[in-house]
């Protein structure tokens, strides 16, 4: 029916022509008005991200003024370097990046084996675990943290170190399951014909199994890189040491020095701040929207 | 012969003989080996930092502990005095208003957004503005909460002054009580509606051809089609988008803990913000979890309700 419905006959010289309508093209009143509010709503969805980037190329003086200039006409740096005399941002990112890149490792490895186990590997009383596993997926995050923080600071002498934002974040019920149903996707025949070429179980989970599940290893890697990089409540209860702040805490705290100041030296940290998310974004879209909404389908 | 029986090439590897891949039992037992030591980084870390702090957290709910003093059992007390402590039912109440409030906008602007795109469906275009859309989701709360506090200023703020070209008078958006939840709201749907945008492409991507056409061939047309037909057979990916997007949202704190810290007044505070500030400004940590609790509680069972109001409207075919 789509392929019908793309379908238009046009008169051509003496001839009826059919022709195929772009995909792109709006075909009939509905189209239209489904394009105006996709037009709408992708408007106000980059306006404040262009809003934030041209602001952060305005001198301080200029950053307040009405009506914004949406393209700056000179591009002024220096709130750029300001940043860096307010908040130790290069300290900042590189605790993010440590916090982000651990986590992202950690999790990996933590949800592979564990997702192979549950969709490959069998001994008593797995399926019982694989119950509580999912179980621990209802449990707010937020009802737990008092207790994290008594357990991180008194028990494992971690407070205030970038360890106590890695180490409760490794064990991922989430990923668990995400990459349990990649592995159980790939025939057993593939299992069958390596056990025959002589390869022990492990060699069959590091050579066979795990090359072919890399696309949820990718959805996982992204979701929990953009989580990590972008997690706020738990540095803000766990750490104290400004200079041990990943970068969330220290634009919190910019935006409080600069309450009086030039707002245009804040933009200009978040810009910078979310570059890396950006980045790793371009490279890991294709699997994660995709991988997203094969997720809700199966939810 | 050997008595078991042999599988594989028999190659000798450095595997201790019991283990040994070449017969059933030997496979069998690495399997489990395996499997036991794959399981135990996952298994550890759950129970140390997931299901260990929730037990602890209902126990906790039952002491009196202010970090100082060891904890003393105090019974139902934390949970009588926070059923009478106003500024808990206030904060409970200011939470459920802009879960409503948000979840109400995220679900109708997202299943639009996705059948508007499906019309597109697989041209560049459909792929340019879903990638347009995402961007927010990327951001984290505090830089959405930072910036979007400054667009949202009622004297310099770029809304306002749109507003103004419109022949709009200046919103108190962040600083009258009245206007500031519907305020966070909207920053929280801005950095979210790319989230539940994309649950909703894989359902609408996922309805059944035929049966649309049937409905069409009937005459079924327009808001007709898509109140009768279309909504009730996407009504399944509904209900499992409100139901993350009520659990996400009865839990936050980022956008209006950077935007506002709870007020004016405490007309914004928020449940989550309840359990940090007791916690960690109160060092009440005993009464803190009682409320954490509480709200873990209220969770469950709007949840529980949305399921069970779903047999009434969940259409699955």
């Amino acid at each position: 029916m789509t392929v019908i419905n793309r379908l238009s006959t046009r008169r051509r010289g003496d001839e009826d022509v059919v022709e195929r309508i772009p995909d792109w093209m709006p075909r009939n009143a509905a189209d239209w008005l489904a394009m105006a509010f996709m037009i709408a709503i992708g408007m106000l969805t980059i306006m404040p991200i262009v809003w934030v980037t041209s602001t952060s190329l305005r001198t301080p003086a200029e950053s307040f003024t009405v009506p914004p200039e949406w393209l700056p006409e000179d591009l002024y740096f220096g709130n750029y370097l300001q940043v860096f005399d307010e908040i130790p941002f290069v300290y900042q990112m590189g605790n993010s990046f440590f916090v982000t890149l651990s986590t992202v490792f950690g999790q990996l490895t933590t949800a592979t084996l564990a997702g192979y186990t549950f969709a490959r590997l069998y001994f008593p009383g797995r399926d019982l675990l694989f119950w509580v596993v999912l179980a621990t997926l209802m449990i707010p995050y937020q009802a737990t943290l008092i207790p994290l923080f008594v357990i991180i600071s008194k028990v494992f002498g971690l407070a205030d170190t970038l360890w106590s934002l890695i180490l409760p974040a490794l064990p991922t019920a989430f990923g668990t399951f995400l990459l349990r149903q990649y592995f159980l996707q790939i025939p057993v025949e593939y299992e069958e014909a390596a056990m025959m070429d002589g390869a022990n179980q492990f060699q069959i989970f590091r050579r066979v199994y795990l090359p072919m599940v890399a696309p949820g290893m990718a959805i996982l890697a992204v979701l929990a890189f953009n989580g990590k990089w972008n997690d706020f409540l738990t540095p803000l209860i766990f750490m104290n040491t400004t200079s041990r702040f990943p970068i969330t805490l220290g634009i919190n705290d910019l935006q409080r020095y600069m309450m009086t100041g030039s707002i245009s030296v804040v933009l200009a940290a978040i810009v910078m701040a979310t570059l890396p998310v950006v980045i790793v974004y371009v490279f890991g879209q294709r699997y994660l929207i995709e991988g997203l909404m094969v997720g809700g389908l199966k939810g | 012969m050997a008595s078991e029986a042999t599988l594989g090439s028999g190659r000798r590897s450095w595997l201790p003989a019991w283990l040994a891949g070449d017969t059933v039992q030997g496979i069998r037992r690495q399997r489990m080996v395996l499997g036991v030591l794959f399981l135990l980084p996952t298994l550890i870390g759950l129970i140390l930092f997931v299901l260990g702090p929730i037990v602890v957290a209902v126990g906790m709910g039952f002491m009196k502990w202010n970090v100082f003093r060891p904890p003393v059992f105090i019974g139902l007390k934390n949970f009588a005095r926070l059923f009478q402590h106003d500024l808990v039912g206030n904060s409970f109440g200011n939470t459920f208003v802009m879960m409503a409030m948000t979840v109400g906008m995220l679900e109708v602007f997202a299943i639009a957004l996705a059948l508007s795109v499906h019309r597109f469906a697989r041209s560049r275009l459909a792929y340019f503005f879903r990638t347009v859309w995402f961007l927010p989701v990327l951001l984290s709360g505090v830089s959405v909460a930072v910036t979007l506090s400054y667009m949202f200023h009622t004297d310099f703020g770029v809304v306002n002054y749109y507003l103004g070209v419109l022949g709009i008078d200046k919103v108190p958006w962040l600083v009258s009580s009245d206007v500031v939840r519907f305020s966070v709201s909207l920053a929280t749907v801005w950095r979210n509606l790319g989230f539940t945008f994309i649950i909703y492409l894989g359902g609408v991507s996922a309805l059944p051809q035929e049966i649309l056409e049937a409905a069409t061939v009937d005459g079924a047309r327009g808001l007709k089609r898509l109140w009768l037909i279309t909504l009730p057979l996407l009504s399944p990916t509904i209900l499992f988008a409100t139901v993350i997007d009520v659990i996400r949202l009865l839990q936050f704190f980022d956008e209006p803990y950077v935007m506002t810290r709870g007020g004016p007044g405490d007309s914004s505070r928020t449940a989550v913000m309840m359990v940090y500030d007791t916690a960690f400004a109160n060092l009440e940590f005993g009464y803190a979890s009682s409320i954490s609790v509480v709200l873990f509680l209220i969770i469950l069972a709007v949840t529980g309700f949305q399921f069970l109001l779903s047999k009434r409207w969940v259409f699955y075919q």
